[in-house]
């Protein structure tokens, strides 16, 4: 019997031929290992190349301290705003109806089709001596480019969708009935937001969150316009990275990247464990197509 | 509490939703909305409810207008199609809820009784731990329902209370809500597109039909005297036989039926399948079954007739009769309504 069993071959499904399945397999370990694994090994390498001693010496250097601590400072500043643009983005686009609900879904979405180097010169053409703004903010003698301010804004341009666009699909999917269940009870807008609404998107919230902040740490291009790049002041993580390298500290550069590189281990450990908690498995709308429907009148 | 719709008018957009209705349910009665989708039956239940708001009439609970009154004042508990429970709280903090945000602030000894009494009255002793994923279809709305009920509404309103759970739990559900009705004697409304479901729950069925009523009255009244060919399709079953009314008599093609008040002209008559009768020999409508469906109560027929109009009728379980027999048909009831 059970040798009969044995030879009888299964049919193979569709795509299941084992060369084909080899090769597939075989490609995408090579080119994984090439592509993203090789790279954070040599981070790894070269930020201990010289020694345990010149990699704490690096980071001990007060320049990457204080990159470090701008980096911490516009996260702390940029995340934050971020998140309660996002929700309230987010509750408004899927809450309510109001004409250019789906204008300001095409909007939030700009920075992620935008080059952040061209946000970064638009920042300048608008707050600089020459832009918009830049003259009313030079009179009150408040300094936006070449300082915090800019740097905050520049990051916050290009983190804008993170959180919105992990609430929206959803806070659609959920709908309106349990905002409407909880008001007829009696709740407030506010109690409705606390107590009903926020405990069903948290997750999603905090993956938002997570994104948004790794996002906002590694910033390169925007920030690197509106920065001016003076070391020890307007000088961000990345962008220390930068001098660093161009100034021949090739230990010193893989020692700042290697913590750039840890926070990233760490976003990716808290995006897997978030979404064993559900939190972005929602199928996203695609960026040019809202998944929004038309408001459909209730019969 | 009695309420009282005064011309109330809706519009989403373009879609007029709800056109000049005028309506009033007596304290204590339970009412249907009965009408297929798009009738705008969930439009009105919505606005007693204050989720949506009239763009034209008013609405009175009692002698208040409640018009412009928020739901959130307006003393209602809805019952949402889906339930709309909190998936994050247990049973017995969904029905808390509501007295835990209230204006009226109660003592927690006080809430726990409460929803102790409520778990009793909706048969759900001993699941106030559980969360809703983890309780069956009907005892979600049963906890939708005492949720509701926790913040003694004026007014229950339902949204097709039933419409997503499967048949035999609908039924029980059903004859479950006209006791609870009848025991708290609360003002209530609710909408169905099930005929069976309004017939077997209601005092009084409002039949509503592109954003108007057609046709209000007890199961009775609307079944025994519908007021047109709509309401008459729409309440169950029925076959259609064009036929000619002359002189208070409508002739089909071999039948005569009395049709008092109908004018001179083309018509329609309507008879329910049990109202159709089957003979080998005549007279009647001349007719050829094309299929005979067996059921557990007897057979279904579908005959037709030499003008190519397709009837449905039941005959006794024992009655041989096959595809392709040639024969009778007579009405013993019908109804008949000029052709629009």
């Amino acid at each position: 019997m059970s040798a009969v069993q044995s030879s009888r071959r299964k049919p193979p499904r569709v795509g299941d031929n084992p060369i084909f399945r080899r090769l597939m397999i075989g490609i995408v370990l090579i080119l994984g290992a090439l592509l993203v694994l090789a790279p954070l090994i040599v981070i790894g390498f070269e930020a201990f190349s010289e020694g345990w001693r010149v990699y704490a010496s690096t980071l001990a250097d007060p320049d990457t301290r204080h990159a470090i601590f701008l980096t911490v400072v516009t996260a702390l500043i940029a995340v934050p705003i971020n998140t309660i643009f996002g929700v309230a983005a987010a509750w408004a686009i899927t809450k309510f109806d109001f004409p250019g609900r789906r204008l300001l879904l095409v909007v939030i979405e700009i920075p992620f089709s935008i080059s952040p180097i061209v946000a970064g010169v638009a920042y300048l053409f608008v707050y600089g001596l020459q832009g918009f703004f830049g003259p009313l903010f030079e009179a009150y003698d408040i300094k936006v480019l070449f300082a915090l301010p800019g740097i905050v804004l520049a990051s916050m341009f290009v983190t804008a969708p993170f959180v919105a666009r992990e609430l929206i699909p959803l806070m659609q999917a959920q709908g309106r009935d349990l905002e409407e269940a909880a008001t007829s009870l009696g709740a407030s807008g506010w109690r409705t937001f606390f107590s009903v609404t926020l405990p069903n998107i948290k997750w999603a919230l905090l993956y938002g969150v997570v994104l948004c902040n790794a996002r906002v740490m590694g910033e390169f291009g925007a920030v690197s316009v509106v920065s001016g790049n003076i070391r020890g002041q307007t000088n961000t993580l990345p962008l220390h990275i930068e001098l660093l390298y161009h100034d021949y500290q090739a230990a010193g550069a893989f020692a700042s990247a290697s913590i750039l590189a840890v926070i990233a281990v760490i976003t990716i450990i808290a995006k897997v464990a978030l979404e064993r908690q559900g939190a972005g498995r929602v199928r996203r709308p695609a960026l040019s197509t809202p998944a929004i429907p038309a408001a459909e009148p209730k019969p | 509490m009695k309420i009282r719709l005064d011309h109330v008018v809706k519009t989403f957009d373009t879609f007029r939703a709800v056109r000049d209705v005028s309506l009033e349910i007596e304290s204590g009665e339970l009412v249907a909305l009965l009408g297929p989708s798009g009738s705008g039956k969930t439009t009105i239940l919505r606005m007693v409810a204050g989720l949506e708001f009239a763009d034209g009439g008013h609405i009175y609970f009692g002698d208040q207008d409640a018009t412009d009154i928020p739901v959130r004042d307006r003393g209602v508990g809805f019952v949402f199609q889906h339930y709309a429970l909190f998936p994050h709280m247990t049973v017995q903090e969904n029905i808390a809820f509501g007295m835990k945000v209230s204006k009226v602030k109660r003592e927690k000894s006080a809430i726990a009784a409460r929803v102790d009494d409520l778990l009793r009255l909706v048969q759900l002793e001993g699941l106030g731990d559980r969360f809703p994923a983890q309780i069956s279809g009907g005892q979600r709305q049963r906890v939708a329902l005492a949720r509701a009920l926790a913040v003694d509404p004026k007014v229950l309103l339902l949204d097709e209370p039933f419409g997503a759970l499967d048949a035999a739990v609908r039924r029980d559900l059903r004859r479950w809500l006209r006791e609870i009705h009848d025991e708290l004697g609360i003002t209530t409304l609710f909408v169905t597109h099930d005929q069976e479901e309004a017939l077997d729950l209601a005092d009084r069925v409002v039949i509503l039909n592109q954003g108007q009523v057609v046709q209000q009255g007890t199961p009775e009244q609307v079944c025994r005297e519908p007021g047109s060919a709509f309401v008459t399709r729409f309440l169950g079953d029925t076959n259609r036989i064009s036929a000619e009314v002359r002189g208070g008599v409508a002739y089909a093609d071999g039948a005569a039926i009395a049709a008092d008040g109908v004018a001179n002209g083309a018509a329609e008559v309507y008879a329910r399948p049990g109202d159709l009768a089957w003979s080998e020999t005549g007279p009647g409508i001349a007719a050829s079954v094309t299929r005979v469906l067996d059921r557990p109560g007897g057979r279904r027929v579908i005959a037709i007739t030499t003008t190519g109009e397709h009837l449905e009728f039941d005959v006794e379980p024992e009655l041989a009769v096959r595809a392709g027999q040639q024969g009778f048909v007579t009405l013993r009831r019908a109804q008949v309504f000029a052709a629009g």
